[in-house]
């Protein structure tokens, strides 16, 4: 608890990142947080991805769902939210919450316990997860933005997306680094996927065309613990 | 006729002879002085049952007449294998190139045939009778058609086949209903053709499997996998026997064992060895200019490469990368003025490229050929009269093997040149001349067979036909890679395969195979079966893309259908951008960009190209020469036969510093610029010291020395840090022989492992063998970033949450025989205990200045990514203010 606070007093206004007027924290473990509302924001959780891969004969470690879990559990326990938004493809399946084991079942439920919890319906998961509390919503308003899993095709500022697992590359002294990212360009905002499993996709990939102001474009790139910000001119494709 | 008698010598080096009459055929009598027409000398090692000198020799008559028409006789090795295959042994021979292995290999497969009965119209086919294995599928064609040659003219009803990855689906079916006599293949097609249903009827008739190139199938996980492949085909065939072919190897023993049965344990395979003809004639070019410090090009020597080439019929000019195969093609053509033909072949060349210099090889059309390890095999080449081998060798048996292709009639000396690229390479060229003229043999230990391929093969079997653990645990045991494996993990590695073996039971209802009420193990569905398939093998491709040839600045999309020059890893083009300009294929390209798995190009003039960097395909320096070079170091008396410009810088170092004694480890310390520099010279290979580099690290860091970087070559390690480290060790603050304790091999090797990209490269490959993820297939790549799961990603869950995971458990240990090299780091660390001598220096030494050459020029792999970001942010930053961040 103590701990929390003096990370939230800890915010400095340089590491505040603008959304269509609103000010948000682009924390390195790959969750937006936005202090004025006490709003979470963490998307494309996959919860019980590898068992969903498994059920396909891919029998990789089933820890992702306690992994992702865990982590999930430190950064709330950071920042304290009295909002949680999980912005879509929160179970890698609609069958997912059902598979999952226990007691991650009952550290998921008692991490939403206390706080408003939205549950942001997304492609994977179209369905309200079986048998957990939180409220399941197409999309959210909160002030000047708005929650939804995919990016609308018709700019909308101030959303607040996933979906595209944002990553970026930049090469530096004949090195290629790439790293998951934060996508922005003043006026919206793509969140990096947070899942142990999820993999990512370029920001200069074909599939970003379109969606945002490139002038401004910026990649916050998640660093071991603080957060880069690279112009797109740095950016590299691939 | 009988004109001498065959020189027979032991292993202990006494010579005998044969008598004639113990090798004598009951219906022909054949004398072996008709074989020493040549003068080759070969001896074969005592064995019990030479001893017992009744060996009998079958040659069926056409094979006679045939040898009598051709006027050649059969050589004594060949008859010697031949009567011991008659015996009913297995049998390794080891030859150099051009003794006629191939035949020798054969003949007991073919008399047999020879002497067969036809088969009569409506007897069923018979299954196959041989089997015959090479790491090669070009290989296996060559074959075909050279052995195919001599059975149609001596008249044999033989049917020989290949079976390879290009095999058409309708010739392999055909292959299973009327299966030839002698099938022709690989590896991973003997995996696939166990896995099969009717696997047990396909080789109920199998007398022989031929293994060809042994020495090289078998220090690989392809020859785990063979050797289990083996292991099963025995069950089928109890009698079954094995001929192995093999260059000469530092320890024939265990090829001995690795072809027969470990039940009983130790037993060996019957050998025979012939040795080389005439000695190479092998020299180190004493260049007139000046042998430079550091770097691997050897461009100083290119104008009297092109000399000797214009002095010779066919140059084939070696080199240990590709790289370094397209810098000196390059370099050959700057200064080729009467245009000779000179060509370029190397591994990521398109193969019709390859097939086309292979052609005008045997033709005999080209003047010279650069070339990697991919021509290291036997594969059968024109009139190649020199070799010039550029870099250092990096081991004594590989030299050898590589200037055994020059020159196929054995009897005739190989004439070879060494190139060193720097310094330290003239010295290795020199230990690695005496070497061979000494016959030194530095081919690497067999290692314990993967747990990966364990598991691969599990799954093999399953699909083939269900199986009792107890049989298939009793039966692995019999291949010599897996005689010591134990029961506990062999249970573990079924575990596996069944459902991952996880702690958290999670997957039991998605088992692949499942135990049933019989005790047998069986797949659960036959999508098993194809997904096996589609995944077996243990060559893991490095990630790399097509290099399409566009016009120049076109976006690609419009002018497709350029020519498909080779491929390159995806690793070097991530660091290129449009308009960069690099070497590949033998030409100066311009990167265009970048679509799917296509990467465009353009011609362009330039000079100032990159040249590709490839994963691998760098060879570490052996222990063996290791060793002969701190000897050369320790005894100024040799240095009269390194050229004078080395033996001066060595000179040199003596009276500026000291030079090691053979067994101790020379550190040197000394101040330079800013920095403090820390020089190792233990000259255990680039891996070892890349591994104590970063142990050391880390230990200089808790010391407090500050250490900011380090490199390593296969020669030294150079430390640079801001602290006093010539101080602090005089100080004994910490004590050299406390930072070189060998305890740095315990928790600071875990500790840093952890995180290593070396480790998760490892831990990818296992996966992917272990059949815990799919390999990628053409045409599946289009599934993108997003969709697969990276095995980066599986390894940090798993490594968090399941420490001793059966598959992090085959990580380690592959890493720590490969990419870490930790045994050779160990086995150095006991061997300077109390042997360490320090210099603390005003200034740097001159042999400190080739390590110090290196710094900047090599990349610290995947450890400083967040320096690099820092950079990139810095950058973005200063251009625009740190106002940028916020809106």
């Amino acid at each position: 608890m103590n701990f929390s606070l003096a990370r939230a007093s800890l915010i400095a206004e340089a590491d505040l990142v603008g959304i269509a007027g609103e000010r948000a924290v682009c924390d390195p473990r790959g969750v937006l947080y936005f202090p004025e509302f006490r709003l979470l924001a963490v998307s494309d959780l996959h919860l019980e991805k590898g068992s969903s891969l498994a059920r396909r004969g891919a029998l990789i470690p089933p820890y992702d769902t306690g992994a992702t879990l865990l982590r999930l559990q430190a950064v709330i326990a950071d920042y304290q939210p009295s909002i949680v938004i999980s912005l879509g493809d929160s179970f890698h399946d609609g069958g997912g919450a059902e598979r999952m084991h226990a007691s991650f079942r009952e550290r998921l439920e008692a991490l939403i316990s206390g706080r408003d919890w939205f549950w942001v319906a997304g492609n994977h998961d179209p369905e309200a997860p079986a048998d957990l509390p939180g409220e399941t919503v197409s999309e959210l308003a909160i002030g000047s933005l708005l929650f939804r899993h995919e990016p609308s095709k018709v700019r909308i500022e101030g959303e607040i997306s996933g979906h595209l697992h944002p990553c970026a590359r930049i090469v530096q002294r004949g090195r290629s680094v790439r790293r998951r990212c934060f996508a922005g360009d003043g006026g919206r905002m793509i969140m990096p996927a947070f899942g142990a499993y999820t993999g990512s996709l370029n920001v200069l990939d074909r599939a970003y065309a379109g969606l945002f102001r490139l002038e401004t474009l910026m990649a916050y790139m998640l660093g071991a613990d603080r957060i880069f910000a690279i112009s797109r001119s740095m950016l590299r494709p691939g | 006729m009988n004109a001498c008698r065959p020189k027979v010598s032991t292993a202990f080096g006494v010579t005998t002879c044969i008598s004639e009459k113990a090798l004598r055929s009951p219906f022909v009598p054949i004398f072996l002085g008709d074989c020493l027409s040549s003068r080759y000398l070969w001896h074969v090692t005592e064995q019990p049952r030479l001893a017992q000198q009744n060996a009998t020799v079958t040659l069926p008559e056409p094979f006679i007449k045939w040898f009598g028409e051709k006027g050649w006789s059969p050589r004594a090795h060949q008859l010697e294998l031949l009567a011991r295959a008659q015996g009913g042994q297995s049998v390794l021979l080891i030859a150099p190139t051009g003794a006629g292995k191939t035949l020798a290999g054969f003949l007991p497969s073919l008399t047999e045939l020879a002497n067969r009965p036809r088969r009569k119209p409506g007897q069923a086919h018979r299954g196959i009778h041989t089997l015959y294995i090479s790491p090669l599928k070009a290989l296996a064609v060559d074959i075909e058609r050279n052995l195919g040659k001599p059975v149609e003219e001596i008249g044999l009803p033989v049917i020989i086949e290949t079976r390879t990855g290009d095999t058409p689906a309708h010739k392999r079916q055909r292959q299973k209903l009327v299966p030839p006599d002698i099938l022709l293949t690989t590896p991973e097609q003997l995996a696939l053709l166990i896995a099969a249903g009717d696997a047990g009827r396909f080789f109920e008739d199998l007398r022989y499997v031929v293994l060809d190139e042994l020495h090289s199938l078998v220090t690989s996980k392809r020859g785990h996998l063979l050797a289990l492949g083996l292991a099963r085909l025995r069950s089928f065939v109890p009698g079954l026997q094995t001929i192995g072919l093999s260059a000469t190897v530092a320890e024939p023993d265990e090829l001995r064992r690795w072809l027969v049965s470990q039940n009983p344990p130790g037993d060996m395979a019957e050998m025979i060895v012939v040795t080389g003809g005439a000695k190479p004639e092998i020299s180190i070019l004493d260049s007139e200019e000046r042998v430079p410090w550091a770097g691997h090009s050897a461009r100083y020597a290119t104008p009297e490469i092109y000399r000797e080439i214009k002095r010779h019929k066919t140059t084939l000019l070696f080199v240990n990368t590709r790289s370094q195969a397209e810098l000196l093609f390059q370099e050959l053509w700057r200064v080729n003025e009467d245009t000779l033909p000179i060509a370029l072949h190397h591994g990521s060349l398109d193969v019709a490229q390859r097939r086309r210099v292979e052609k005008a090889m045997g033709e005999n059309a080209l003047r010279a050929i650069v070339a990697t390890s991919t021509l290291d095999l036997g594969i059968d080449w024109g009139d190649v009269d020199l070799v010039v081998h550029v870099g250092a060798p990096k081991g004594a048996s590989r030299l050898a093997q590589r200037i055994g292709r020059a020159n196929h009639r054995m009897d005739e000396p190989s004439k070879a040149i060494l190139i060193p690229a720097n310094r330290f390479e003239v010295l290795e060229c020199r230990a690695a001349l005496d070497a061979n003229y000494l016959g030194a043999q530095d081919t690497p230990p067999l290692v314990n067979g993967g747990l990966d391929v364990l598991a691969q093969h599990i799954l093999g079997c399953a699909c083939g036909a269900p199986f009792r653990a107890d049989d298939l645990f009793e039966e692995v045991r019999t291949a010599a890679p897996y005689a010591s494996l134990d029961r506990p993990t062999f249970d573990r590695v079924i575990d596996f395969v069944a459902t991952g073996g996880y702690a958290l039971k999670n997957y039991e209802r998605y088992a692949r195979i499942r135990l049933n009420k019989d005790g047998l193990w069986r797949v659960s569905n036959p999508r098993v079966a194809q997904q096996y398939r589609l995944n077996v093998g243990t060559i893991i491709e490095v990630p790399a893309l097509n290099v399409r040839y566009v016009q120049a600045g076109s976006k690609g999309a419009a002018s497709r259908g350029g020519r498909v020059l080779g491929k390159i890893e995806e690793a070097f083009l991530e660091t290129l951008t449009h308009g960069d300009t690099f070497m590949f294929a033998g030409k100066i390209l311009r990167f265009e960009g970048i679509r799917e798995n296509e990467c465009f190009v353009s011609n362009a003039p330039g000079s100032d190209a990159k040249v590709p960097y490839y994963g691998g395909g760098k060879f570490p320096l052996s222990t063996y020469l290791a060793e002969q070079v701190r000897i050369m170091l320790d005894d100024p008396q040799r240095w009269k036969k390194l050229p004078e410009q080395v033996a001066d810088w060595l000179r040199f170092q003596a009276d500026k510093s000291v030079l090691p004694k053979r067994d101790d480890l020379l550190i040197e310390t000394f101040p330079r610029g800013n920095r403090h520099y820390l020089v190792a010279y233990p000259f255990e290979g680039r891996l070892a010291h890349q591994t104590l580099g970063m142990l050391l690290t880390r230990r200089l860091d808790r010391a407090g020395a500050r250490p900011l970087g380090f490199v390593a070559t296969d020669y030294a390690l150079a430390i640079w840090s801001l602290g006093d480290m010539g101080a602090m060790f005089k100080a004994g603050k910490p004590s050299l022989s406390a930072l070189f304790d060998q305890d740095m091999l315990g928790d600071d090797l875990e500790a840093w492992l952890a995180d290593s990209w070396l480790l998760k490269r490892t831990f990818r490959n296992c996966a992917l063998i272990s059949g815990l993820i799919e390999k990628r297939h053409p045409g599946q790549e289009k599934s993108g970033r997003q969709v697969t799961v990276s095995t980066d990603l599986i390894y940090d869950v798993l490594r968090s949450h399941e420490p001793d995971h059966i598959l992090l458990q085959a990580t380690r240990a592959d890493a720590a025989t490969g990419l870490l090299d930790v045994s050779r780091l160990g086995d150095m660390l006991s061997r300077i205990q109390g042997r360490i001598m320090h210099k603390n220096l005003e200034q740097i030494s001159p042999l400190a200045v080739p390590i110090m050459l290196e710094i900047g020029k090599m990349p610290v792999n995947g450890e400083a990514d967040e320096t690099l970001l820092m950079d990139a942010a810095t950058l973005v930053e200063e251009a625009m203010g740190p106002g940028m961040i916020e809106e």
